[in-house]
């Protein structure tokens, strides 16, 4: 199928913006620098970045199309030969329409929610006149059938929000075949999805690719999906490339060091504890629904925590592993159950809860850039609980935030800073900081890591178990990422629809037999190895086989 | 479908009720505040006898209550009640004027809707650029000015130097429509020039709202015009907020049309209403009022089903 | 602090700052008295009478003068006001939520069902005229604006981790408002108060204009284009002056509330627009 010709030549491809700051002057800063790669026909070529490498700009680029104020600067792109950075404008709208196509991170928002679907589907080839309304519209319900949505014929009908994210994520990947391009560019297209649906799209993308022999651009941060689908890769950094090579040189013998760091990310070891010690959080029997609703999110759900231990409570959206959370911080009283803290029951409402029970029970969010005031410095933040809860004030105070900074790595500087003056990673340090702050035996991490790329996510996972050893401090870790649960967990809840499937401690829970809830969820997650998704795939066809 | 229905349904009782509240409120204020109606029609140097005898004809020693849901029973059945100052029937005196005030407003509004979404879209097609600027400039600038302001400039210069157009708006029921136009023609561009900047100010903000979301990108890597962007991606969805916009203005409109009547002495509901309120006739102003406020719910309604109606989530429900 | 601040804002700052001085100084500045008859009716600008006389042959300058103080003290209270009830209201209605919340908000979508100017004339058609009942009216109608702009500014700001994170910690009603949600909505409150000051001028201008507002021989701006619209058809622009000067009032303070609102940075720190 492939050729060795290439039909896409992209060539030292620089691409900028102007940002306008408040308070400063408008400038211009550099988003991609000198990129350049070839692609043969029936390719996929993998971007692999951190947030700000570029990638997705690129993609956008072989569509000559700059998000916002991005303008692509200098370089070409050569598709068939001809520059479509230098095409005009109506050559670059037939390119657009019928020769290089994009499926982005969420279709939920891209697709216009006034139109069926079937309309939005083929109505780029129509414009492009590639072929007439009937024989599209017949060639769309093929596509539907072979990325396995429900019900072909039918489904074009329905507008958006009648069909499930990751249908509408299928759905838009027809979309871009539809007019059977020579690219299409793939943004994260399973990003916004729960693993266990991941896998699902993951499987129709790379089949639908195969089956067409449509060449791919996909962009990713997460290595281990890109490995399933690309050909070759390139690991892009700070908009220029960093190593470029086959898919499965990349995965198991990287050559750059900032390769091997992504490749090894999530290797943290944290060997599983255990102890006879009373425990210092029970929830027993806890349902709770929210205030208005008779629907219960969580239904009899028991789990427990020993001083200075981990739990990991793991689950998909929906599952009410977020809700749990609420329920042991106050914020949401349960129907039924109780919460009890050192022996002591916790009242079902914050209003009633001690200020010690307060103290020893923190909390730390998944998105630190609004978990924090933006109008107060470091200082007032980490401060704020040593002197509400211990009455520090003056120079005890300053010397307990030092200390508390050198403790998450920070240094003394950063105590003026505001939190828009500080990195992503950063900011979630700080958010440690006041919780470790309030001198707490349990900390409970809602989801903290999955906002961040994974390098900042590991360093935080570490400084996690560093403080854990020093302090001797418990967590409750809610997430719905099995890599982290494995690297730092001591015992696992898996959740699902408001129930705790699965409890006990880790290596226990990780090890077979499986129910098969749990079991979809731990095959699910795409391992760091070429071709898994096949064994994957091959796995679950012999299962529903036995079913 | 039957959600739909269900969803206007609510509306227009919401409305109703909203109409019902809005009337006890103007009863209220005009009843129960501090300040005697009786006192305020004899002024204050009016006999204790003479106070007592009003009170009595207007029927100002039964409860409040009682004389609410008089009040009400009667407006429901088509009666406001008469005139304190000359015992005229209010219902009849308003007819004509509401009819004269609809007919300014209409005018108004059919010139400055058009005009508002136009210039609104231009700004936002010319985001950042000169047309935009010079646009955003401006309504920044006509927001401030007073109806007056505008209305004796045009009359200053358009009626007194040029000649153009009466600088009183007088209109008789003999009147042709292209009469009627004439004479309305300077009260209508007032009111037009009032109302267009917050207008347009309002349009470009919610159709830039329209013009960020992920859709309108999607349907510009499909390679589709600037033109089929807007009306096929970006119009189906802005129709709600643009509806919202207009309805929003309808307020302005409103308050525009009593300055306006007066500026150009035309004979319409808001001179109407200003003339009763210097002479405190209370029934007059009651009626007036809630007229008004009629009018602005009504429309308020309108805008909200027309909102609903235009949601494809409302429309095909899951 | 006030690093850059745009030419429009400078033009905005200075002819504001021209029309306090007037209002502030006005019984100095302003060369005749406010209610001396000093010439014939409607002479023309002349050096004597810098802006000509009115309709009664007072000096029109003078009155201008004046005229600045009435309307600016006058929109300055009933704007204090407005934004005093409406923020406070507004806050404690986000932060209390429940019946409180609800009575209120109700309460002022009931009031904001009927056009303010048209409210305002049905309760002063009973009620006393006079300066502290126009304040008053003027005041708590505007009210309900800046109630539901602090009420949404600050429901928004109310439901963000920082400030679960302060109810966690055990903080007080008072900390959570004034240490964490008024220094957030500060900004559009303040920008806000340009524009509910102009609507009050605006608002006292229209009322006095229709002759429901300051009562003569006093003169606000917009009684002072009352007196003087009989002119306009004999070709006299007096009545022009007036409205000019209280649109060029508008159109300053306009330019510098633009300007803080546009500073006014999102609070999510969102990726709108790169």
């Amino acid at each position: 199928m492939a050729t060795d010709a290439a039909f896409l030549e992209v060539r030292n491809l620089q691409i900028g913006a102007t940002v306008y700051p408040p308070d400063a002057k408008p400038h211009d800063i550099r988003i991609v620098e000198g990129v350049s790669f070839d692609l043969q026909k029936g390719r996929v070529l993998g971007l692999i970045g951190e947030s700000g490498a570029g990638k997705s700009t690129i993609g956008l680029a072989t569509l000559a199309y700059g998000r916002g104020g991005v303008q692509i600067t200098g370089g070409e792109i050569f598709l068939h030969g001809e520059d479509i950075l230098s095409a005009g404008k109506k050559s670059v709208r037939t390119t657009r329409g019928s020769k290089v196509c994009y499926v982005a991170q969420s279709a939920a928002a891209a697709f216009n929610p006034a139109h069926r679907l079937i309309d939005q589907v083929i109505e780029a080839s129509l414009e492009n006149k590639v072929a007439s309304k009937s024989v599209l519209t017949q060639r769309a319900i093929t596509l539907f059938e072979s990325l396995g949505l429900p019900d072909p014929q039918h489904i074009g009908s329905r507008y958006p929000h009648q069909v499930s994210g990751g249908q509408l994520q299928r759905v838009m990947t027809a979309m871009a075949l539809c007019s059977q391009p020579d690219l299409i560019v793939f943004d994260e297209p399973t990003t916004a999805l729960d693993v266990t649906t991941q896998i699902d799209v993951l499987a129709a993308i790379r089949h639908a690719i195969q089956k067409t022999g449509v060449a791919a651009l996909y962009i990713s941060h997460d290595l281990a999906v890109v490995a399933q689908i690309a050909d070759e890769m390139m690991v892009l950094r700070h908009g220029k490339v960093v190593e470029h090579g086959d898919s499965r040189q990349i995965i198991e013998s990287p050559r750059q060091e900032y390769t091997q760091a992504l490749v090894n990310v999530r290797a943290i070891d944290h060997p599983p504890s255990t102890t006879d010690a009373a425990p210092l959080l029970k929830v027993g029997n806890i349902t709770a629904s929210y205030p208005g609703s008779d629907v219960a999110v969580l239904r009899d759900v028991s789990v427990q925590i020993q001083p200075g231990q981990t739990l990991a409570v793991v689950g998909e959206s929906g599952s009410g592993k977020s809700t749990l959370a609420r329920v042991i911080t106050g914020l949401l009283s349960p129907s039924e159950g109780v919460v009890t803290f050192d022996d002591r029951v916790l009242s079902k409402s914050l209003g009633g809860r001690s200020r010690d029970d307060l103290r020893e029970l923190q909390m730390i969010y998944q998105m630190a850039d609004v978990a924090m005031n933006p109008r107060q410095t470091v200082a007032t933040i980490i401060g704020r609980p040593l002197s509400f809860y211990f009455g520090l004030r003056g120079k005890q105070k300053r010397q307990r935030i030092a200390q508390l900074l050198e403790s998450i790595e920070l240094g003394p500087e950063y105590a003026d800073r505001y939190p828009a003056e500080l990195s992503g990673g950063q900011k979630q340090r700080v958010c440690i900081a006041r919780a470790l702050a309030a001198k707490p035996r349990l900390i409970i991490c809602d989801e903290v890591t999955s906002a961040l790329d994974p390098l900042i996510a590991d360093g935080i996972l570490k400084l996690l178990l560093n403080l854990q050893q020093r302090e001797q401090v418990a967590y409750l870790f809610v997430t719905h990422d099995i890599a982290t649960v494995k690297a730092i967990a001591d015992s696992i809840a898996v959740m699902y629809q408001g129930q705790v499937v699965r409890y006990g401690a880790k290596a226990e829970v990780l090890t077979p037999p499986f129910d098969d809830y749990t079991d979809l969820l731990l095959s699910s997650v795409p391992e760091m190895e070429v071709g898994w998704l096949d064994g994957a795939i091959a796995g679950r066809r012999m299962e529903s086989a036995g079913h | 479908m039957s959600h739909l229905l269900k969803l206007l349904a609510q509306r227009v009782v919401l409305g109703f009720l909203l109409l019902l509240a809005v009337s006890a409120l103007i009863f209220m204020g005009t009843e129960i505040l501090p300040g005697d109606v009786a006192q305020s029609i004899l002024g204050q140097s009016a006999t204790p006898e003479a106070l007592a005898n009003l009170r009595r004809d207007l029927g100002l020693n039964e409860p409040a209550l009682t004389r609410y849901f008089s009040w009400l029973g009667n407006l429901l059945q088509g009666d406001l009640g008469t005139a304190l100052t000359n015992g005229a029937d209010i219902s009849s005196s308003i007819g004509k004027r509401l009819y004269n005030t609809v007919f300014l407003a209409s005018v108004a509004a059919v010139l400055a809707v058009p005009l508002a979404l136009v210039l609104g879209m231009l700004a936002v097609r010319y985001r950042n650029r000169w047309p935009d600027k010079l646009i955003s400039g401006s309504t920044l600038a006509f927001i401030s000015l007073p109806e007056f302001f505008i209305g004796y400039l045009l009359i200053y210069f358009v009626a007194v130097k040029l000649g153009w157009f009466p600088s009183v708006a007088t209109v008789f029921e003999s009147m042709s429509f292209a009469e009627r136009l004439s004479a309305v023609a300077l009260p209508a561009t007032t009111l037009t020039l009032v109302v267009l900047a917050h207008m347009m100010r309002m349009t470009r903000a919610a159709i830039l709202n329209v013009m960020q979301s992920a859709y309108i990108e999607t349907a510009e890597l499909k390679g589709l015009t600037g033109f089929k962007i807007i009306f096929r991606h970006a119009f189906p969805n802005a129709i709600a907020p643009i509806v919202n916009v207009v309805m929003l203005n309808l307020a302005y409109l409103i308050v525009g049309v009593v300055v306006v009547e007066v500026i150009f002495v035309y004979p319409g509901m808001g001179q109407y209403l200003v003339d009763h309120v210097a002479k405190r006739d209370v029934p007059v102003v009651q009626a007036c009022g809630l007229v008004f406020a009629a009018f602005y719910i009504f429309l308020n309604m309108l805008a909200d089903i027309i909102a609903i109606v235009s949601n494809p989530r409302l429309r095909h429900p899951k | 602090m006030l690093r850059r601040i745009p030419l429009s804002a400078l033009i905005g700052l200075f002819v504001t700052g021209l029309f306090l001085v007037a209002a502030i100084f006005a019984p100095w500045l302003a060369p005749y008295g406010l209610t001396e008859t000093v010439g014939d009716v409607w002479e023309p600008m002349s050096s004597t009478y810098l802006l000509g006389t009115d309709n009664l042959g007072r000096d029109l300058l003078s009155r201008m003068i004046y005229g600045a103080r009435t309307t600016i003290f006058i929109a300055a209270m009933a704007t204090a006001l407005s934004f005093t009830l409406g923020a406070i209201l507004g806050l404690l209605a986000a932060v209390v939520g429940g019946w409180f919340d609800q009575l209120l908000s109700r309460f002022v979508d009931l009031l904001m069902s009927i056009p303010t100017l048209i409210f305002a004339l049905v309760v002063l058609s009973v009620l006393p005229g006079n300066l502290i009942t126009l304040i008053l009216v003027m005041g708590i109608l505007d009210s309900t604006r800046v109630y539901r702009l602090a009420r949404s500014v600050a429901v928004d700001i109310n439901v963000m981790d920082f400030v679960e994170a302060a109810r966690l910690r055990g903080e007080g009603r008072g900390w959570i408002v004034f240490r964490e949600i008024l220094p957030n909505a500060l900004s559009p409150l303040v920008a806000e108060l340009g524009l509910r000051f102009i609507f009050q001028v605006l608002f006292l201008s229209a009322l006095s204009f229709l002759g429901l507002g300051i009562q003569p021989p006093d003169a606000d701006w917009g009684g002072m284009v009352k007196e003087n619209k009989d002119g306009i058809i004999f070709g006299i622009p007096a009545a022009l002056i007036p409205a000019a000067a209280i649109s060029i009032l508008a159109i300053s303070v306009n330019l510098i509330a633009d300007w803080i609102l546009n500073r006014t940075t999102d609070l999510k720190g969102g990726r709108g627009g790169n």
